[in-house]
Parts: structure tokens; C-alpha cells; sequence
């Protein structure tokens, strides 16, 4: 699955015939610290996730088990609306080290 | 499947019922020298991995499905295990 939010919302009138009913995002993928990364796509909705949500879509034939029995020509659906992230990465080696720290220190 | 490192967890309320009662992690897939293999990406949760272990990532919906025992359902993303120690043969990796 894949982390981002929602940008916008996509209409079209002439489509597959599975696909009637529909609803389709426009998704921006974000890294944890919520900045953007790569380019927006485009996902089915199958919970009702609006414009400026943090979601997660899930990518493949698994896009359209949430339709099922159906099976719509989808390769990416949005399965989440994201209400909390905790991130906590480990602290990068650039960062300065402490003065006087036990862990840096020449033993 | 990838190494990989749990960097954060996400919250969610309103997602697919195949979901609930899993932990979803923040995944950062790793290469070999420990350094970042592009983007984060979110994972159902198999083995119980929390914010700091370093794990097998499966990337593929049949076996992220199986995994956490959920078939037929929206997932193609889990953590399946705990990276202990990696091995590699210097001159050949």
C-alpha cells in the first residue's frame, strides 16, 4: 500500500461499464513526513475519502477486490482515510553529535 | 521480498474491514548498505514489528494476503518477519 493525499477528483461520462458509479481521486503520494514525492495518480474511491485527506490505495488486481463480485478494469483504489501518523525515524548520521555524549565518545 | 526498517505507524478509522485488527506501518525498504531504496510505503502488519525493527517486506498481493490471513482482500503489502543478521560474501554480493 501507498501513503498520500487527496488533490482532486476525476469525472469521466464515457468509461467502462464496471466502472459506472465510481468515484475517482486524484492522489498525491507523500513520504511520512508528509512532503510530496513522485507524481499524482489517479485511484478509485471505495470509502468515501474526500479532497485534502491523507488516504492509502492499494495498487494491482487487489484494487478491485473492495468492488467484488465485480471486477472493474482498476489498478488503484483508495482502501483508507489516514487520521494519525506516527513517524519516528532513526536520527540520520549528518545530524551533529552531542557534546559530552557517552555514544560518540572515543570508548 | 525486501529488507526494510518500520519507520512509523499509521491511525486509521475508516478503512477496508479486511484491515482492522492489523497494525499498519510505515515501511522504508532499505538496499543492502542500510541506505534508503526509494519511497516509504504502508504495510499490513503479520508478525507484530514496531517502530525501529528491521524486517521482511513482502510486495506482491497473494503472499501480503496469506500472510496475514486475509484472502481475496484489498492487501498487497506486510511485513512477514524479523531481519536478524544478513550475510554477504565480499567479491560476489
Amino acid at each position: 500500500m501507498y501513503f498520500g493525499r487527496v488533490v482532486g477528483s476525476v469525472w469521466a461520462t464515457v468509461k467502462n461499464p464496471q466502472m459506472v458509479g465510481q468515484r475517482m481521486l486524484v492522489v498525491q503520494p507523500l513520504t511520512p513526513e508528509l512532503k510530496n514525492t513522485g507524481k499524482p495518480l489517479i485511484c478509485t474511491d471505495s470509502i468515501g475519502a474526500g479532497t485534502g485527506e491523507l488516504v492509502y490505495w492499494v495498487r494491482g488486481k487487489e484494487a478491485s477486490f473492495p468492488f467484488s463480485p465485480q471486477e472493474p478494469p482498476i489498478d488503484t483504489t483508495v482502501v483508507g482515510i489516514v487520521d494519525e501518523v506516527h513517524v519516528k525515524r532513526p536520527v540520520p548520521a549528518a545530524a551533529p553529535a552531542r557534546k559530552n555524549s557517552r555514544k560518540n565518545g572515543p570508548c | 521480498m525486501l529488507i526494510a526498517r518500520v519507520v512509523g505507524e499509521l491511525v486509521a478509522t475508516q478503512k477496508h474491514s479486511s484491515h482492522e485488527g492489523r497494525k499498519l506501518l510505515l515501511v522504508q525498504p532499505l538496499n543492502l548498505d542500510g541506505s534508503d531504496r526509494g519511497d516509504a510505503v504502508v504495510a499490513l502488519d503479520a508478525v507484530d514489528a514496531g517502530v525501529g525493527d528491521k524486517v521482511l517486506l513482502a510486495t506482491e498481493g497473494f503472499s501480503a494476503m496469506t500472510s496475514v490471513g486475509r484472502p481475496n482482500s484489498p492487501i498487497d503489502m506486510a511485513v512477514i518477519g524479523f531481519i536478524d543478521h544478513i550475510e554477504l560474501v565480499e567479491g560476489v554480493a
